[in-house]
């Protein structure tokens, strides 16, 4: 069967209809008749006219070009991409939660307000912070809100000189990228080749000007940061605050506390750790917890429980706003579902399994990939592309082939550390079988690398499309159906 | 064990051996002893489906549901069945990010699909691939006019909903990106026309917070004349009567989604969009997604433009954005397709209809006046000598939620075509209920 290769434009036949209203109210106004002249719209919007079967045939079809979690395993490092639990969905569809206006006065919205409150409450004992808000969009604003924080802590002690921020060059793109929206100057310092801060070179960088160090841990190699009490010790030194990136949270649950090793800022992805669908790429949600002292420059509005209600408040040195209502709330109210379900004592399973999981593959694949990293890793484990290289074979050559199999490559050239890095991330629902079907075609496909390397080259073969022309999408961008007809 | 996790005793009897270690715990021995390798938490403990139905119950029943006469960015429209059943599906709702092209052509070609259909309603030439929400999206478009003309003041209309405003002062205040608020008069732009020379730009917002919209084209040609950018923060919506966004002289054209069959769901997960000219295209924040064809000549989608991005670009990024809203994305698509030409319009015709018929009968009423002149779609401004806390407070326990209290007197109301004839007869009544008592 060929594939289906329609644009929605392209069902589109003047005069068909999707959709049934009401009949309109019988009145005089008319919008037609009333609408100013200079206000009238010139050239028409041309939207699609489609039945609502060709709608609903259509996405339909249109979502089997996508592989899910739900499709086939999904390794793909540093996102963790989970199960994400129908329960969940179901509880994120009830009526009394869908279809409440943001703007209801809190007396009519106290479901909401409790589900906010008992989840930052949550999220505060899982990473040892005093406080939560759950107003970010996403791990990036998070981020972003976490280093306003910072900014404007040193700012109120009147310590305005702290305008560094220390980032290791192993760290997410993202954490540079918000170190410079917030407007501070980046310090980048070398890692250890694990992955981990160098103490020595941490040591020369520390001045009275640096307000803080972004930290992910375990870091993005799957290392866990040994140094961190240290670490730790050497920032607060300075005046300095650290700052924990949620990405790899999931290896501690159950393990570690950020708050205990000493950081007084952390962003989660729910979408990763609490189990939100990813979408695609979003909605996520990125709540930004912070230690006691901070507590007064989280983001309004924030939820507050007050004798026995749940109130919106303004904190006193509050950031600001940084959502146009509360952040994503339908998100925040899947999370909550996933940690009331596991609860404490499977909550606690999660990091175990989810790095027993990771450590498997790799020792099951250190004979045929390179494994610059030999020691323990956390839930990921990164290999430098092929044992054996000779045969020109890369590690986009090794992914492009896996999907062939049906398993969605792993995280590749990332990190930046190693020059074919795949970053292998197999999560806590993934059985032994699931891990050992994968391990099988790595193998297989380490072996074709060596015997018939053409085949990997020019793999993928049984995909809807095959490798794509990216220098031609780059070189004259077509971003839209305008564009071709 | 539980139900999502998957390992028998004897698989990790068995991955254990093969990882050449005794024990779980051992994999953790590259952990500071002062942390251990085990954390107890102080949390509930594990709810079966069946108890966290019934809890979810409990929560919900703590909300309110009202028949909602509020807008302020957010409207109760008519959501059609199908759009939820499609975004449900498990292609898309639990895949990520479309890194891997091959795999992710769904992801791809819907938001291709997005990107198409907000040029169409907007008439400008790119869009992005979602932004997290309208505000947010007000926030990049500043970063973007700054960026692009190297100035540093940005101007506001006074009538951006208050939660734009406020995130805009949020983003701009660390970036030292002075903020200048413009006045309204008579619920329109006042601006003073002489002083535009270091402005990177000017963002405005259609309907304003007043409801009311009005033509930006002879101030757009103002701003263009000093260098600067026109910034339109608007309800997609009304697009399909009204000028788009590119004919009144927009650079950058921004908005929140919502308003597209969304749920109301206290404010999010909803989406943003940003939408510009071919000229700066490469000063967009966000993915963005091309067209081109692969090996064997086939046509597919990618991201495209990425070297914008903080991926590749790090601090040098043009914002740190990562994802984007894609889901919503996609809801938004589904809503226009079933739409279509005629059905944004025909909301329209009916929220217009809704709308001035509730202020007709409220002005019938002894103690509410007009205020503004100007023309309205959906939300209309009206001035009340009632106690409007009060008559809140009244209206929810009859199941309605009123207007939004703006200054002095003055309420705003939100109607869609969602409300029904006998809906805004009855909540007529019990204001007029209410006059009645307090003016008795």
């Amino acid at each position: 069967m060929t594939p289906y290769d329609k644009l929605i434009f392209e069902l589109s036949k003047t005069g068909r209809v999707g959709y049934q209203l009401d009949k309109p109210l019988e009145t005089s106004f008319n919008l037609a008749d009333e609408l100013p002249i200079n206000l009238k719209r010139q050239a028409q919007a041309n939207l699609p006219e489609v039945s609502e079967l060709d709608v609903v045939r259509h996405y339909s079809n249109v979502s089997r070009k996508n592989h899910g979690v739900e499709t086939g395993f999904y390794p793909l490092g540093s996102c963790t991409m989970k199960y994400n639990p129908k329960i969940n969905e179901e509880m994120a569809s009830l009526d009394g939660f869908k279809h409440i206006h943001p703007l209801q006065p809190e007396q009519s919205t106290q479901g909401s307000l409790e589900l906010y409150y008992q989840t930052q409450e949550m999220l505060s004992e899982i990473t040892g912070m005093a406080a939560f808000s759950m107003n970010s969009f996403a791990g990036a604003q998070g981020e972003l809100a976490g280093l306003m924080i910072i900014k404007a802590y040193h700012e109120h002690q009147g310590n305005t000189h702290k305008t560094k921020i220390i980032v290791p060059d192993s760290a997410h793109g993202t954490n540079p990228a918000s170190a410079a929206v917030c407007g501070f100057d980046i310090i980048e310092v070398k890692s250890n080749p694990d992955g981990t801060v160098n103490l020595k070179a941490l040591k020369e960088v520390l001045s009275d000007e640096v307000a803080g160090i972004m930290l992910t841990n375990p870091n993005t190699l799957g290392i866990f940061e040994k140094d961190i009490l240290k670490i730790s010790k050497l920032i607060h030194g300075v005046g300095g605050l650290l700052y924990y990136d949620g990405a790899n949270l999931n290896a501690l649950l159950g393990v570690a506390r950020p708050g205990d090793m000493g950081f007084d800022i952390i962003h989660l992805n729910l979408h990763k750790t609490f189990s939100t669908p990813h979408g695609g790429g979003g909605p996520g949600s990125g709540p930004v917890g912070v230690v006691k002292k901070l507590k007064d420059y989280l983001p309004y509005p924030a939820v507050n429980q007050k004798r026995g209600k749940y109130v919106f408040e303004k904190p006193k040195h509050t950031i600001g706003r940084i959502s146009g209502y509360y952040g994503n709330f339908s998100v925040v109210l899947k999370a909550y579902s996933f940690i009331r379900s596991l609860g404490k004592e499977n909550l606690e399973q999660v990091g175990r399994l989810s790095v027993l999981n990771a450590n498997y593959i790799k020792a099951s694949l250190q004979d045929d990939y390179h494994l610059p990293i030999k020691k323990h890793c956390m839930h990921e484990v990164v290999f430098d592309g092929l044992k054996d290289k000779s045969s020109g074979v890369t590690t986009l050559d090794v992914a492009k082939r896996m999907l062939d199999f049906g398993i969605h490559p792993p995280t590749i050239y990332f990190p930046l550390v190693f020059h074919q890095a795949l970053m292998i991330e197999p999560v806590e629902n993934e059985s032994k079988e699931t891990l050992d079907e994968f391990i099988g075609i790595l193998k297989q496909i380490a072996k074709e690398a060596k015997e018939t390397p053409e085949l990997v080259k020019n793999a993928p073969y049984h995909t809807v499309v095959r490798r794509l022309d990216e220098v031609k999408a780059a070189r004259n961008p077509i971003v839209k159906y305008k564009d071709i007809v | 064990m539980f139900k999502y996790f998957p390992h028998t005793e004897k698989d990790i009897k068995d991955m254990l051996e093969v990882t050449k270690v005794d024990s779980i715990d051992a994999l953790f021995n590259g952990l500071p002893t002062k942390l251990g390798y085990r954390y107890d938490y102080n949390l509930p403990r594990s709810m079966s489906e069946n108890a966290l139905r019934s809890h979810f119950k409990q929560l919900e029943k703590k909300n309110q549901p009202l028949i909602t006469f509020r807008g302020g960015g957010i409207y109760d429209h008519y959501i059609p069945s199908a759009i939820s059943e499609i975004v449900r599906r498990e292609e898309f709702l639990t895949s990520y990010t479309p890194y891997q092209p091959e795999i992710a052509q769904g992801t791809l070609q819907y938001i291709f699909e997005f990107q198409s259909m907000i040029c169409e309603l907007t008439g400008m030439d790119v869009s992005n691939a979602s932004m997290y929400d309208g505000a947010t999206a007000s926030a990049e478009a500043m970063f973007m006019a700054t960026a692009i003309t190297k100035r540093k003041k940005i101007l506001i209309s006074e009538a951006l909903f208050d939660g734009v405003k406020e995130v805009i002062k949020t983003y701009a205040k660390y970036r030292q990106i002075e903020v200048i608020e413009v006045p309204s008069k008579e619920g329109h732009l006042a601006l003073d026309l002489s002083h535009l020379e270091d402005i990177a730009g000017l963002i405005v917002q259609l309907p304003n917070k007043y409801g009311l919209i009005e033509d930006f084209s002879l101030i757009a040609q103002k701003i263009k004349e000093n260098k600067g950018l026109m910034i339109i923060n608007s309800d997609l919506q009304v697009h399909s009567l009204i000028k788009s966004p590119r004919e009144m002289g927009a650079d950058i054209s921004i908005g929140h989604l919502q308003s597209l069959g969304m749920p109301m769901f206290f404010g999010g997960a909803h989406a943003g969009f940003l939408a510009t000219t071919k000229e700066h295209i490469r000063k967009m924040p966000g993915r963005i997604c091309g067209l081109t064809n692969d090996i064997d000549g086939k046509r597919g989608f990618v991201l495209t433009l990425q070297a914008r991005e903080q991926h590749i670009r790090r601090e040098k990024a043009n914002s740190n954005i990562c994802s984007n809203q894609s889901l919503m994305a996609l809801w938004a698509t589904i809503y226009l397709s079933l739409m279509g030409k005629q059905g944004l319009k025909e909301v329209n015709e009916q929220c217009y209809k809704n709308s001035h018929y509730l202020e007709e009968q409220l002005l019938k009423l002894e103690s509410f006046k007009r205020v503004y002149q100007g023309f309205y779609i959906k939300e209309f401004v009206i001035e009340t000598t009632l106690d409007r806390n009060k008559l809140e407070t009244y209206l929810i326990k009859k199941g309605f939620l009123s207007g939004i209290m703006l200054e002095e007197k003055q309420l705003i109301f939100s109607v869609t075509e969602r409300r029904t004839k006998e809906e805004i007869d009855q909540f007529v009544c019990e204001i007029a209920r209410f006059e009645h008592d307090t003016l008795r």
